[in-house]
């Protein structure tokens, strides 16, 4: 089974792609498929008739029950014949209908037929809504075609939405009757089904999920409106296949489930009012493909009607009338099609004498219509007989479901069938006075082609019809399984004169006798009042939604940031805020403080947090955020986290000099304080609160700490890692993994950073050519300044204006710069010990940078020729993961390390964690990110000395750069 | 374990309400250190709320197992550390590409979000 849906899958994958060579041909490779899978299934018939059920499994996630069961039973097997019987008919016939996009509809026509061969055979409740769902979303891209027009469009999207609605309410009803079973097998639901609790509220959501995919009333609306699609597909997915899955499920759940409570009433409430009003509604169609549609919901009523009831008899009826309904059904469809192919209409005002010109087709028609109408020797005679001796003998019987009004509903909906069938020839064939039919256009081969398949169907339905026995062969196994309230029933063309005999016949005159009568009817239809239409209804419905979501967004989507953040930290205050009042409070009083230096600390802290809070110009503010930053790392000191302290140092003052040299390029103050009073009061009082509400959290989070046990872990483990520097260990070791993605992520930023600040024209490129050289008097020493270097230090400081330079800080540099340098590796290489590690040896490495960026200036310039500080940081990054997955060769685990122990002649006694490789990644990384900032920000600094130059002209703006002209607005 | 010091707490929460008060502002400049500001703040609450102050984590010098500090907030906070400053440089990035291009390092409204709801509900 599954070999077989893939393949469906598979040809259809390919089809668009074979159209360009072979063209309308594409039809015929695809309907080889649903060919095969006929002749798989009747190589499997005997053994299935048998009572074996041939079985397929696909384990997925055993653990959440999610296996691709598949599985064949009688009623499996009923299915696929109709599926891919039907299937194969409607591609062969659309290789002539179709005039475009060959292989879009064929590979979306194959796909279907696929998805619905998984439909019938899965075993598995969330299988079977998977394959469910994806019968809508084949039939949207089916009726929509490529949504040229707003009919085909809105038609699609109806059939999505409501289908998908009722789809998602059915999940909701799978989930609660897989979890109350215990199991999502279907098979396993039905024989052992669960009872009590919620399974009859699963049984309603899911029976809501059969109404709207078999389009019963009063959710039925989609069906008439996705006439629009292409006759083959409504042949296909709107007669014969997508519609009757509801049927399916139904007829597939009866067995467990037609006894419990509100199943029963309500399938058959639902299904006669679909059986009689759809058939009325048929009666007052215009459109021959209207006329169909509903009376497939009048049909589709009735199957949901005999499979819900649930008895032996009753179901054996339905699938007799399944089997009947998807051949004459489709039949009359493609009938439609070729009438509509031949005349450019379906308009049944605008057709006549089409009988005359077409025998054959007539005579097509006139057999399917019998089928439909009940009139032997077609297969719909033997359903018609076969409910009307069930329901008429049940009701002599009396089993209490209100079988009487079962067979009022029956004839009455039987006598409106025959009644529109007659309306359906007429209209299609008859001589109508005062009508000129269309001319004909019709090229005879395609004719031909086109017919062919609907002389197959109703074939199907006389044999079916003829060769009784054989039909009952067939379905009887599977009613078989439903509990028998009276005798058997038989198929048989004759009976003798039975009560369903009379009624057979009488429904059929009732029948004549309405459509000679139309005309009295209207009267009487134009005189009743009218039923509320259910397309107005949800158009309503969907401009009620659409005028909701304006108004919602109009009311939350206001555009405003600091809006927003205000809504979110409020509902922070308001609900963890609530939860940490309700509950009892763990609290002790707390120790004023933990050791004596914090509070000098907290004191500088909160201090210059505070004025960080009202400063106005930016300089202030970056200099007063980086004091809250050592003060914080302090703190860690006081903790006894020297490596985070060391950390902290030293990111916040290469923050500090990023921002700064940022800070040069925008104006020295903030904007003007935004808000009214009112704003701002609300926002200090917010902050405040918030500020509250996390020192309480704080002091109730360390209170109800646990004893730390992935700590305890490490501690012990540590020196398994040859460190003695724990913190560095989980880094570098227990936690490698984080720590790579981390990386990664620094990486990204610091790529992100050089993008937009070297995304900047070409005004830059100007910027590089300052170069300042030694005035000649210098290169004398008789004449030389003392302060204005003599010879060249740092290289790159030439590019400096000479001004800007100063010789002792560039000796000095001189001298440090290897020294810091020398430092980081040092740290680099003793992180494991003691502090240190690849974080705070690349970091100290990015200050030595930093220094020769501030003293000589475009640090890059220097160190651009020996490596691009985006392939030092890929390089790290690069080296990092090949010390994560280097293990594997060793037939380790990736990300582990190992300890090596060496005696070298000069070092002596060396113990070496292979981990320090996966460090010095780190520490290559965080190098190349820092030259990678420093590189981007250091034309910024050029450009605004070269803006102060500029803006000497300009006193008006001096703190804007001369870029204005080439800003974007 | 014992509850958190009362200096420890009121720092955090301080640093919490400056960062969140700074963020709630247009400057995208205050923006970015009302984030480094609760970057700070976070980092500190992670570590302060671990744990007592204890001796660095650095083993083989005869110490009790006790008396050390936690080291796995240690390590996140590390990371954290190492991520704000990548973080904190990229919007800094952005402030500046803000003020370049626009001429001004102010969050505007998001006229496109409220014309879209105007035209909706015009129509």
């Amino acid at each position: 089974m599954l070999v077989l849906i893939t393949a469906h899958a598979v040809v259809a994958a390919v089809l668009p792609a074979l159209e360009a060579r072979i063209g309308r041909a594409v039809w015929v490779v695809a309907a080889l498929v649903p060919l095969a899978t006929l002749v798989w299934a009747g190589a499997l018939t005997p053994t299935v008739l048998d009572g074996g059920a041939p079985l397929e499994n696909l384990p997925w996630a055993p653990s959440l029950g999610l296996d691709a069961v598949m599985r064949l039973d009688a009623l499996s097997l009923l299915m696929v014949f109709v599926v891919s019987g039907v299937g194969a008919a409607v591609l062969f016939y659309s290789a002539h209908y179709t005039q475009e996009e060959h292989g879009r509809e064929s590979a979306l026509l194959l796909l279907f037929a696929g998805v619905m061969l998984g439909l019938v055979t899965a075993d598995n409740l969330l299988v079977l809504y998977v394959f469910w769902e994806l019968t809508t979303v084949v039939s949207f891209l089916l009726i929509a075609g490529r949504g040229r027009t707003r009919e085909h469009r809105d038609a699609a999207e109806e059939a999505l939405v409501v289908t998908t609605g009722g789809g998602l309410t059915m999940l909701l009803g799978f989930l609660m009757l897989g979890e109350a079973a215990g199991t999502y097998r279907v098979s396993e639901l039905v024989a052992d089904p669960p009872s009590g609790g919620y399974v009859p509220a699963a049984l309603v959501l899911v029976l809501i999920g059969v109404f709207t995919k078999s389009a019963q009333m009063p959710l039925h609306g989609w069906l008439p409106a996705a006439m629009v699609a292409p006759t083959p597909v409504s042949a296909y997915l709107h007669a014969a296949a997508m519609v009757k899955a509801g049927v399916y499920l139904v007829a597939r759940l009866a067995p467990g489930f037609a006894d419990v409570a509100p199943w029963r009433p309500l399938v058959l409430t639902v299904g006669l009012v679909s059986l009689l009003f759809g058939a009325w509604r048929a009666l007052w169609e215009r459109d021959l493909k209207r006329v169909l549609a509903y009376g497939t919901v009048s049909e589709l009523g009735l199957l949901i009607a005999l499979f819900g009831y649930g008895t032996r008899n009753a179901v054996l009826a339905g699938e007799v009338m399944l089997l009947a309904h998807a051949t004459f059904k489709s039949a009359l469809f493609l009938v439609t099609g070729l009438i509509e192919h031949h005349t450019g209409t379906r308009d049944l005002g605008r057709l006549s004498g089409l009988g005359r010109r077409r025998p054959v087709l007539l005579t097509m028609a006139v057999l399917a219509a019998a089928s439909m109408a009940g009139l032997p020797p077609l297969v719909g005679y033997l359903g018609h007989e076969a409910y009307f001796d069930t329901f008429w003998k049940a009701a002599r019987l009396g089993a209490g479901w209100g079988e009487p009004w079962i067979v009022a509903a029956l004839t009455v909906g039987s006598a409106l069938t025959v009644a529109y069938a007659a309306r359906f020839l007429w209209g299609a064939f008859g001589d109508k006075s005062g009508v000129r039919s269309p001319p004909a256009d019709d090229p005879a081969d395609r004719g031909i082609g086109m017919a062919a398949p609907i002389g197959v169907l109703v074939a199907a339905a006389l044999v079916m019809g003829v060769w009784y026995p054989g039909t009952e062969t067939f379905t009887e196994p599977y009613a078989a399984q439903m509990p028998r309230l009276q005798e058997p029933y038989h198929l048989a063309l004759w009976h003798g004169v039975t009560p369903a005999l009379a009624l057979s016949v009488g429904t059929l005159l009732a029948g004549l006798l309405i459509h000679r009568d139309r005309a009295a009817l209207a009267v009487v239809r134009a005189r009743s009042p009218r039923l509320p239409d259910v397309q107005e209804g949800y158009r309503w419905l969907r401009h009620g939604l659409d005028g909701a979501a304006v108004w919602f967004t109009r009311r939350t989507q206001v555009g405003s940031l600091p809006a927003y953040l205000t809504v979110m930290l409020t509902i922070v205050l308001v609900v963890p805020g609530t939860a940490l009042l309700l509950r009892e409070s763990p609290l002790t009083v707390p120790p004023l403080w933990a050791s004596a230096i914090q509070v000098p600390l907290a004191v500088v802290v909160l201090a210059s947090a505070v004025a960080l809070a009202r400063v106005r110009r930016r300089l202030s503010a970056a200099l007063l955020v980086g004091v809250v930053g050592y003060g914080v790392a302090g703190f860690f000191l006081v903790q006894g986290a020297p490596d985070l302290a060391l950390t902290q140092f030293l990111v916040e003052t290469l923050t500090l000099v990023i921002i700064v040299l940022v800070l040069r390029g925008l104006p020295a103050r903030f904007g003007a304080r935004a808000g009214t009073l009112r704003v701002r009061r609300l926002r200090l009082a917010l902050s405040v609160a918030a500020g509250v509400l996390v020192g309480l959290l704080a002091m109730v989070a360390s209170a109800v700490r646990k004893e730390p046990e992935a700590s305890a872990y490490y501690m012990a483990h540590a020196e398994e890692a040859g460190a003695h520097n724990v913190v560095n260990a989980i880094l570098v070791d227990f936690r490698a993994m984080d720590t790579l993605g981390e990386i990664a992520v620094l990486l990204v930023t610091a790529i992100g950073v050089g993008s937009l600040l070297t995304l900047r024209g070409a005004r830059s490129a100007g910027a590089r050519t300052i170069r300042s050289r030694l005035p000649a008097a210098n290169r004398d020493p008789r004449t030389a300044r003392w302060d204005v270097p003599r010879s060249e230090w740092l290289p790159e400081a030439r590019h400096l204006p000479l001004h800007d330079r100063s010789m002792l800080l560039e000796i000095v540099t001189w001298v440090l710069f290897p020294a810091i340098l020398a430092f980081s590796v040092h740290l680099l290489y003793s992180g494991h010990l003691r502090p240190g590690g690849g974080f705070a040896g690349g970091l100290v490495a990015g200050q030595a940078f930093a220094l020769r960026h501030l003293v000589g200036g475009r640090v890059g310039a220097a160190f651009h020729r020996l490596a691009d500080p985006r392939v030092i940081a890929g390089a790290g990054l690069a080296l990092a993961a090949i010390a994560g997955l280097a293990p594997i060769v060793f037939g380790g685990v990736p990300l582990t390390s190992a300890l090596l122990d060496w005696t070298l002649p000069v070092f002596g006694h060396v113990k070496v964690a292979t981990s320090v490789v996966f460090d010095t990644g780190i520490y290559l990384l965080v190098v190349g990110v820092c030259l990678r900032l420093l590189t981007a920000v250091g034309p910024l600094q050029v450009s605004v000395e070269e803006s102060v130059q500029a803006a000497g002209d300009e006193p008006g703006v001096p703190t804007a750069p001369d870029d204005r002209g080439s800003r974007d607005r | 374990m014992t509850t958190l010091d009362l200096t420890g707490a009121v720092v955090v929460g301080g640093l919490f309400a400056v960062g969140f008060h700074l963020l709630l502002q247009r400057s995208l400049m205050r923006l970015l250190f009302g984030f480094l500001v609760l970057g700070h703040a976070t980092n500190l609450l992670v570590l302060l709320a671990s744990g007592p102050p204890g001796k660095p984590p650095v083993l083989g010098e005869g110490q009790e197992a006790e008396a050390f500090a936690d080291p796995l907030p240690q390590a996140m906070a590390l990371t954290a550390i190492v991520i704000t400053f990548g973080i904190t440089t990229l919007l800094l990035a952005l402030v500046y590409r803000s003020w370049y291009l626009l001429g001004h390092d102010q969050v505007r409204d998001d006229v496109e979000d409220r014309r879209l709801g105007e035209e909706r509900e015009a129509q």
